[in-house]
């Protein structure tokens, strides 16, 4: 078969111009998320110290042209912990929303097709969404020990539950379209009906929420470290500096302010990023706004 | 005679850009007098139902606008009226009722407070004198036990007595115009007829004049005074009914009257001789039930089902909604798993195979279902969701690829659309498509689930030809379940009545058009809009 050229999805590259010209706030976090990323990935060449480099004759200096955002009360140059902190925050955004997507779709799929599993899933993922995940977290903590795993897998268990439920609720109702039963009386297999048939009508709301998982990731991640349950203290992550900088607020604020800002900023940008994409892949939704 | 309540001059109606037409509705100038019913007919995308928008002021902001002409309501120029002078108009001058009775009813609200919503805003009456007005209207439209059914909530009536709460609401303020978009098209038969009838007997008691869209030329023929024909957003030809039903002057009126199917099965030989393809022996779903959680309600879908279908016949399941018709259909095709009772596919009992065992038999058994927006996967290409089938029996996609080339010629498409999404083929295209799919899986039985109910007369006649003429070539047993006695009446060699989910009658075609022996055979048949009108003959 000489299949001729397709035409939809280039009608739907050419859109994405138009789109972001109507959207500039999302083509700005786009940016800004792209730039905190490259920043993380390229913490080493940003004009960084060590982050961890304790100068006790430096400490609680204000901004200046050696530390141009100041040091901490351990003489640590905030920038290049703000830099390096980064790190662990898009570490543990995309993890976390990779993970809990990736899990969440397998055990969403197939809550969603086998009936008689439904129940019992479900169940399950109503228990685990019980748990508030800080919670957890101080749990995990305390059994296992502080790192970045563990604060990573305390994350994701909760927002499991999250995304198994929007799949099934996209299955239940896609499992009903007389092109899936089609494909039933042909004689496809079940894994091959659920990735062929199914699977394509999870993924535009599944991209959305994996970026509102990724920004509450961050946010949790930052939560716990400020609290000690999180990333130990020995890495440098915006939580800890948060958690490390509000005893001196009075006397050296900077240490408070910036990793706070950054925090907000890429929370913010990702949380409109998710907004765009939204409006983008369910125009009905954008229409309504 | 008396000024027209409704007169329309050169309504144009623009279509955004990048439509397939510049105009929805282009210079369309029609009249409706008081008591009188003016029945727009035409196929999907005719303009019919932008015309009501139009009148009522409710064309969708921002993509439809009128461009051009005048709308005149009982001597006033509406064209121009004000948002608050419509919304006045609205309810009080002009009503409109809609297709589907559920979505047009708010589903929190009693259906006495629907109708009162209509009084409170359009007249300074006391609440007693509103209650009283309601309960009168709800009496004349003929629902039962009007004061408890004025607490009750839509959910809780049936299909028709919502749509005559719906008509109740229209109708209580006395408008002058009564606009219906094919009020009657989401309800049996039977309820039609009543429905028809109502609104027959109110609008000329009441003198209202009446805009009835439908696309079905046997309500015409029930209802209507005068006809008018549209196409692609144009007047074809307009007159009496008696005048336009019986000689049409236009070729595409003429067209379109041939294309309804007649209620006279033609004559047909008995099928007595291919190999018996699918029989059915007390068949039965039973939906509910008591489970581990729950003690629930148990509803039998169908039962007792006995039929039988030879290689090369056709055999139509009618009957209403809720009969079972099409739970019998995913039982046989195996797309629901039957309660009871057998099976048996070329012989082999299939009722209660598992997955695996069954498979060799999917193939033998393919159906074509009735939405042809939705039987196709929207994100593959044509050509995918033919190779599809087989080539999960092992055939090399080379190989699969050229049958569906030939089928896809056979089916009277093109063999390079294969490369083509479906949202690229109108509805009538890819019902053809979905008979290619199932025929690439060389079956023993067909299954048509409503194939063609959702098509356009036109094109439904040419669906029609194609799945008689396939059955033919590849000796296909079919079974063919429709709620439409005319195509039931033209296609089927043996018929099988259901209702309640039971086998009612079964017989062939002729005999029980001819002389039904069940009452509700006979019910069903007198029900048949437009028996007086013999459609097809031309």
């Amino acid at each position: 078969m000489s299949a001729p050229a397709v035409t939809l999805p280039a009608a739907r590259l050419t859109g994405l111009f138009p789109f972001l010209n109507r959207y500039p706030l999302v083509a700005i976090a786009g940016i800004v998320l792209s730039a905190i990323m490259l920043a993380a990935v390229l913490a080493p060449f940003m004009f960084t110290r060590d982050p961890t480099a304790i100068m006790p004759l430096q400490r609680l200096k204000p901004a200046s042209e050696l530390s141009w955002l100041g040091t901490d009360h351990l003489g640590r140059d905030v920038w290049s912990r703000l830099v390096y902190g980064a790190r662990v925050s898009v570490l543990v955004g995309l993890s976390v929303a990779a993970l809990s997507i990736g899990l969440g779709l397998v055990i969403g799929l197939v809550a969603g097709y086998i009936r008689w599993l439904d129940a019992i899933v479900m169940r399950v993922m109503d228990g685990l969404m019980a748990i508030p995940g800080i919670l957890l977290a101080i749990a995990l903590v305390s059994v296992s020990g502080a790192s970045l795993m563990t604060v990573i897998i305390a994350i994701m268990v909760p927002e499991i539950p999250r995304v198994v439920r929007l799949v099934r609720s996209v299955v239940l109702t896609v499992r009903e379209e007389p092109y899936v039963e089609a494909a039933v009386s042909v004689g496809t297999k079940l894994p091959l009906i659920l990735i062929r048939h199914i699977l394509p009508n999870c993924i535009p709301p599944l991209i959305v929420q994996a970026t509102y998982v990724c920004a509450s990731a961050m946010l949790t991640e930052a939560i716990l470290s400020f609290l000690g349950a999180g990333t130990p203290p020995s890495i440098p992550s915006w939580g800890n500096m948060v958690a490390e900088g509000r005893l001196l607020f009075q006397i050296a604020p900077w240490n408070l302010l910036w990793p706070g800002v950054a925090l907000a900023v890429t929370i913010l940008s990702v949380n409109v990023l998710g907004d765009g994409l939204r409006d983008r892949l369910d125009p009905k939704l954008a229409k309504r706004m | 005679m008396a000024d027209p309540v409704l007169k329309i001059e050169d309504l144009v109606v623009a279509l955004p850009r990048g439509a397939d037409r510049a105009h929805a509705v282009e210079g369309l100038s029609l009249e409706v007098n008081p008591g009188e019913i003016l029945c727009v007919v035409g196929e999907s995308g005719s303009g019919k139902s932008v015309t009501a928008q139009a009148v009522m002021g409710l064309l969708p902001k921002g993509q439809l606008t009128r461009s051009g002409g005048r709308i005149i309501l009982a001597g006033e120029d509406i064209s121009d009226a004000s948002p608050d002078r419509l919304r006045d108009l609205r309810g009080s001058r002009m009503a409109m009722i809609f297709q589907e009775p559920m979505t047009a009813l708010n589903p929190v609200m009693t259906c006495g407070d629907q109708i009162d919503e209509v009084l409170s805003i359009h007249t300074d009456l006391g609440a007693d004198e509103r209650k009283m007005r309601v309960l009168d209207i709800m009496a004349a439209t003929q629902l039962p036990d009007v004061a408890q059914l004025f607490d009750a909530y839509p959910h809780q009536l049936s299909g028709g007595q919502r749509q005559r709460v719906m008509i109740a609401s229209a109708l209580v303020l006395d408008p002058a115009l009564l606009i219906a978009d094919e009020p009657t098209t989401a309800l049996d038969v039977t309820t039609q007829k009543q429905i028809l009838q109502l609104m027959r007997e109110l609008q000329q008691r009441r003198g209202t004049g009446v805009l009835f869209i439908t696309h079905d030329f046997g309500v015409v023929a029930e209802i209507a005074d005068r006809v008018a024909v549209m196409r692609y957003g144009k007047l074809v030809e307009q007159g009496p009914v008696s005048e336009v039903l019986r000689r049409p002057r236009e070729d595409y009126t003429k067209m379109l009257i041939g294309s309804v199917p007649s209620l006279d099965p033609p004559k047909r030989d008995a099928i007595t001789v291919g190999e018996v393809a699918l029989r059915t022996t007390d068949l039965a779903k039973t939906y509910g039930g008591t489970s581990l959680f729950a003690k629930g309600r148990v509803v039998k879908a169908a039962a007792d089902v006995t039929i039988e279908v030879r290689r090369g016949e056709t055999l139509g399941i009618v009957g209403e909604s809720g009969s079972g018709k099409s739970t019998v259909a995913r039982c046989i095709a195996r797309l629901i798993d039957p309660t009871s009772g057998e099976v048996r596919i070329a012989g082999v009992d299939i009722a209660r195979m598992g997955q695996g065992e069954l498979r060799p038999y999917r193939r033998k058994v393919q159906i074509v279902f009735q939405d042809p927006y939705r039987s196709l996967n929207p994100r593959r290409s044509v050509g995918l969701s033919m190779v599809e089938g087989p080539m999960n029996f092992g055939m090399s996609r080379s190989d699969a690829e050229r049958k569906a080339a030939e089928l896809m010629v056979l089916v009277g498409l093109k063999a390079d659309a294969l490369g083509r999404y479906p949202h690229q083929f109108s509805g009538g295209q890819r019902q053809r498509i979905c008979i290619a799919r199932a025929l690439m899986m060389e079956p023993e039985l067909l299954i048509a689930d409503e194939a063609v109910s959702a098509l356009d007369v036109s094109v439904q006649a040419q669906v029609l030809e194609l799945l008689d003429d396939v059955r033919k070539r590849f000796d296909l047993a079919v079974l063919f379940i429709t709620h439409d006695l005319r195509v039931a009446a033209q296609i089927c060699d043996r018929i099988v009545v259901m209702s309640k989910g039971h086998v009612v009658e079964q017989g062939v075609t002729a005999q029980v058009y001819a002389s039904p022996k069940h009452p509700y055979s006979r019910a069903l048949l007198e029900a048949a809009p437009g028996r007086g009108f013999a459609f097809g003959a031309g």
